[in-house]
């Protein structure tokens, strides 16, 4: 798919990212923003699914590791036609399949429950090489947050993983993402636990290692063909990115970790995303009959 | 049939379940000569991955493993798997993940090695995860009945198996049903119910009451979740006095599961005999006498319970 066309949807993600955590109340904008230009890359530029057979065994899976970040995730599949748009704004509401955090048995299209931090390379780990075992030709796609790589267990996977099957099975479907958007929930990842240097460890541990901006659809979709040609080793592609991204009073700031806008910075934050000055604003809404209904959508909000 | 550990005789079942059954394969955590895996491993290399000594990467792998269809035997100690409580929490129980988590070494019964290595808490722990079922075998025969059970159940089931040797306790004909109890023996003044390891010494115990003029009913309680309300029911309105034997502790175990169930559905005088505390080093059969799990000391505590 074209960069530009790539481009649009995920501006259009980012709108909605926005949208339904303005409705929710809650949830993790900040992280979300930094990984949708890979969530969008992967699922609307490579991913063999289909979303009638969420079940189909040969389909490729991604596993959001960082859970918090699921609504970019939710933004994708439901463009991709796991759900209607409309349920978005069911995001963290009781009764809806759109949990806070990703739960499979609840959602398809969601491959594991995730939110618990350090646990989804294992499990994307264990499917990649039960796929090699039955011969499948599908990937798995498996998105670490950057403070997420401070857990034990991660180690203990990516230990594991270049020699896990090997030799008959190397589990080279696995094409592991950073979202290195340097924040965590309390401050900067540097003054938390430093992950530096993060290359070397990974390297250190067997793993072929891109580093690239994770905000460029082109660099992303390079590296993505990088690490499928890869062959014997699962791959690790580093994203340097920007929480927030997309946002400038959420970017590089650790308080947009786990806060969601007020309506009226949710529009301040549609108006960045679509690129339009606070001056033409008015006049744009005029020409947008969607985003001007969402506006009123959100603005109706502050009255409930 | 000799008496064999729980954990032999899962490790000839897997392997023979494993000849008709594609799906299993098995994981562990530098334990697979102990869980009795290695010969599993050694026959079919290609299904049998060793993680090293990384329990919650084993855990995960193997959820991952299931939701790709095989049917993953995550093995280890007791305590150093079910200790993994978080990833089996999330990667397999709120997963639903089809894995068959295998704990062995279950309890003091291990004896010398000491606390550090005995599963004390591991009931405990995953009892109150949903869609985690439990069983504990008693004897060989139950063993390779529950194994095979498990192949065939979809979800996550934790086994608990021993180390040490087994004497049989369950009939030839005997067949495991989840959520079925067997009565071993009846009577008609105390309901002992065991499950695991102490079985056999509850049976013994019985025996010792009996020439006392105590007539006990010992019922296996190899479904530990679900547990087997009807039997425990039945039993219990019938001797008035129940008595949960375990090499658990006796929080949250089956003792715990036993007195939810009592005090909810018919309050019944109970005594919980099990481990309190921590365990220690030392040679099983005088660790048993210790905390009271050997014949003699079921039988003392039972006698003191009934005030007879």
């Amino acid at each position: 798919m074209a960069d530009a066309k790539l481009e649009a949807i995920a501006r259009a993600c980012r709108v909605q990212i926005i949208r339904m955590l303005t409705h929710a109340g809650s949830g993790h904008p900040g992280g979300s923003l930094s990984v949708i230009d890979i969530l969008t890359t992967i699922v609307f530029g490579r991913l063999r699914h289909d979303p009638q057979r969420p079940d189909w065994a040969d389909r490729d899976r991604i596993v959001l590791s960082k859970g918090h970040a699921v609504p970019a995730l939710y933004t994708t599949l439901a463009r991709a036609g796991y759900f209607p748009e409309s349920q978005l704004i069911t995001l963290r509401k009781l009764g809806s399949p759109l949990q806070g955090h990703p739960d499979r048995v609840a959602l398809p299209g969601i491959e594991a429950a995730t939110g618990s931090l350090g646990q989804g390379l294992s499990i994307a780990l264990g499917m990649a090489l039960g796929l090699k075992l039955a011969g499948s030709p599908a990937r798995v796609y498996c998105i670490l947050g950057d403070g997420e790589v401070q857990e034990g267990q991660v180690w203990e996977a990516a230990m594991s993983a270049p020699k896990l099957g090997q030799p008959q099975h190397p589990v080279d479907n696995l094409t592991v993402i950073v979202d290195y958007n340097k924040i965590q929930l309390d401050d900067f990842v540097a003054k938390i636990l430093d992950l530096e240097p993060l290359v070397a460890k990974w390297q250190a541990f067997g793993w072929p290692v891109q580093e690239i901006d994770g905000h460029d659809l082109a660099q992303i979709d390079k590296a993505l063909d990088q690490a499928e040609a890869n062959r014997g080793r699962p791959s690790l592609i580093v994203a340097h990115t920007v929480k927030g991204k997309g946002v400038s009073f959420m970017e590089n700031n650790p308080e947009w970790h786990g806060k969601s806008p007020k309506p009226e910075e949710a529009v301040a934050a549609i108006r960045e995303i679509l690129g339009v000055s606070e001056a033409a604003w008015p006049d744009y809404l005029k020409t947008d009959a969607t985003t001007c209904a969402l506006v009123d959508e959100l603005r109706a909000l502050d009255k409930k | 049939m000799a008496a064999k550990a729980s954990r032999a005789a899962f490790g000839e079942a897997l392997l023979e379940l494993a000849a008709r059954d594609p799906r299993i394969v098995t994981l562990d955590a530098d334990l697979s000569k102990s869980t009795m895996t290695a010969k599993f491993a050694k026959t079919y290399p290609e299904r049998g991955f060793n993680l090293g000594i990384a329990e919650s990467n084993m855990v995960g792998v193997g959820a991952g493993l299931a939701l790709t269809g095989k049917i993953p035997f995550v093995c280890s100690f007791a305590c150093f798997v079910a200790g993994r409580f978080e990833t089996i929490r999330i990667s397999v129980a709120y997963t639903n993940a089809n894995v068959k988590i295998v704990g062995t070494h279950a309890g003091i019964a291990i004896g010398e090695d000491g606390y550090s290595q005995m599963g004390l808490e591991d009931i405990a722990g995953l009892r109150a995860l949903p869609n985690v079922t439990i069983i504990q075998p008693a004897d060989e025969l139950e063993t390779k009945q529950a194994v095979a059970y498990a192949v065939e159940h979809q979800g996550p089931v934790y086994l608990r198996l021993t180390r040490q040797n087994l004497e049989p306790v369950c009939p030839a004909d005997y067949r495991f049903q989840l959520g079925r109890w067997l009565t071993l023996r009846p009577g008609t003044d105390v309901t002992l119910i065991a499950s695991g390891g102490p079985v056999f010494n509850a049976l013994e115990a019985a025996r010792k009451l009996e020439a006392d003029g105590i007539s006990a009913e010992v019922i296996n309680a190899a479904s530990i979740k679900p547990l087997d309300e009807d039997t425990l029911v039945r039993s219990a309105s019938k001797t008035k006095h129940v008595v949960t034997v375990e090499d658990h502790s006796i929080h949250g175990g089956l003792g715990g599961a036993v007195a939810e169930t009592l005090a909810e559905v018919l309050p019944t005088p109970l005594k919980r005999l099990g481990v309190t505390g921590f365990g220690e080093s030392g040679d099983p059969k005088g660790l048993y006498a210790k905390h009271g799990l050997d014949p003699g000391g079921l039988a003392s505590s039972v006698k003191k319970f009934l005030n007879r």
